[in-house]
């Protein structure tokens, strides 16, 4: 028997209410292995203005490039301490900011290597189903084979690898209209 | 290598909402404008962060027990199950519940709508799932409150549930509404999913099973996670 996945609702203005005691803006916690970035940026609207009511879940693997999942079956270290998982809220100018590690290649489709990345699911109000993205890092060789980012238009492809802001720290902004708007996915 | 399991399925036509819904005026400003890219599920999309016990405490599904003095409101009990696609339980995974007061207030700097805060209420729950897949939360019915989309809109009542599955494609947020409220045929949320069938599927049911007498009335929501694809080849349980 089969049934069909129950609908989508929005998160509403009164997100912050559940959600929050789960908030997790350092991904990766002291001792564990890996370049570390602080990452920042803005959640925008069409009319460019900042969403003060959203929120960001980043999951991503360790710096080996393994999941802390029992579905990622790779002969791989995984350190105690490590689940890949984040959440953070967006502030009243619609800006966010975590902490976390690069994380290594991950087997694709056909097993060739994906460039390293972050998984993002991005919720607010005014959104009825959460949206899905990917974080890429910048200076990365990776990113010109990758097998998901070269499904997206060349000219698009910007909006999903991060800027290069510091020694150890990258901006990337979630625009969700307009000649920025990134590019998001449905898997 | 290629992924032991197969692909989680697509939704059934009409049982989600899209994102540019007109009717809930926020979307305009929020939906994606270019056409979403479907790309193979990998490794990175089919695993997905695990919680336990030890993320949550044993009390935290009860909300009318987090202060001193019990919450204003008619305590009621929300369980179900949450399963797959495939009418397979999912257990052992994160349930976060938050709502309104019984007065339809919120305790959120946001909200300003003049009734009254219960300082006996903040409205937040989270549970485990079971190895059955089931859960249960104690709490008071949330009351209706008004809210500025359109001329004397008013959001029935409903209580907000975030769960993760086994999958970052699992991911879901939803909302549970109660059998009969006036408010439904009004509400753009309620009906920004087109399917008859599946909207109704987001009203809990009246559960006489689960009403504890002279205690508190029982409601039912089971809610069904993406499941992947069934073939031949599977090994059934």
């Amino acid at each position: 028997m089969s049934l069909y996945a129950t609908g989508h609702q929005t998160v509403g203005p009164y997100l912050h209410i559940g959600l929050n005691w789960l908030v997790t803006p350092e991904i990766a916690p002291r001792g564990i292995a890996g370049e570390r970035f602080t990452i920042q940026g803005r959640l925008v609207d069409g009319d460019g203005d900042g969403v003060n009511d959203g929120l960001i879940e980043i999951w991503q693997a360790n710096a080996q490039g393994k999941y802390a999942h029992p579905e990622d079956r790779q002969k791989k270290p995984i350190e105690k301490g490590w689940r890949g998982f984040g959440r953070v809220a967006t502030d009243a100018r619609g800006g966010f900011r975590f902490r976390t590690i690069k994380p290594g290649p991950v087997p694709g489709p056909n097993g060739e290597p994906q460039a390293p990345h972050l998984v993002v699911s991005v919720f607010m109000r005014g959104m009825l189903k959460h949206l899905a993205t990917r974080m890429y890092f910048p200076d990365e060789p990776a990113n010109a084979r990758d097998p998901v980012l070269k499904l997206v238009p060349a000219a698009r492809r910007a909006t999903l690898i991060a800027r290069k802001k510091g020694k150890s720290a990258l901006e990337w902004n979630v625009i969700l209209q307009g000649r920025q708007e990134t590019a998001f996915f449905d898997f | 290598m290629k992924p032991a399991q197969t692909r989680y399925r697509r939704p059934h036509p009409g049982t989600q909402p899209d994102y540019n819904y007109p009717p809930y005026a926020s979307t305009q400003k929020r939906c994606p404008t270019q056409p979403l890219i479907v790309p193979p599920q990998t490794l990175s999309e089919i695993t997905g962060p695990i919680f336990g016990h030890d993320d949550i405490k044993p009390t935290d599904n009860d909300l009318t027990r987090q202060h001193n003095g019990e919450p204003i409101g008619e305590r009621i009990i929300v369980s179900g199950r949450v399963l797959d696609e495939n009418s397979r339980p999912v257990p052992h995974t994160l349930v976060e519940i938050w709502q309104a007061n019984a007065a339809g207030r919120y305790p959120h700097k946001t909200d300003q709508h003049n009734a009254p805060l219960d300082p006996n209420f903040s409205g937040a729950g989270r549970t485990m799932t079971d190895a059955e897949g089931r859960y249960r939360f104690i709490t008071i019915r949330p009351g209706e409150y008004p809210w500025r989309n359109h001329y004397n809109a008013w959001r029935p009542a409903h209580i907000h549930f975030s769960l993760f599955g086994p999958a970052f494609l699992t991911r879901m947020v939803t909302q549970m509404y109660f059998p009969g409220d006036p408010l439904l045929p009004y509400d753009p949320m309620y009906n920004c999913i087109a399917n008859e069938a599946a909207r109704a599927r987001l009203i809990g049911v009246f559960d006489w099973e689960n009403t504890i007498p002279e205690q508190a009335l029982g409601y039912r929501f089971d809610i069904v996670l993406r499941g992947r694809e069934e073939t031949p080849m599977e090994k059934m349980p």
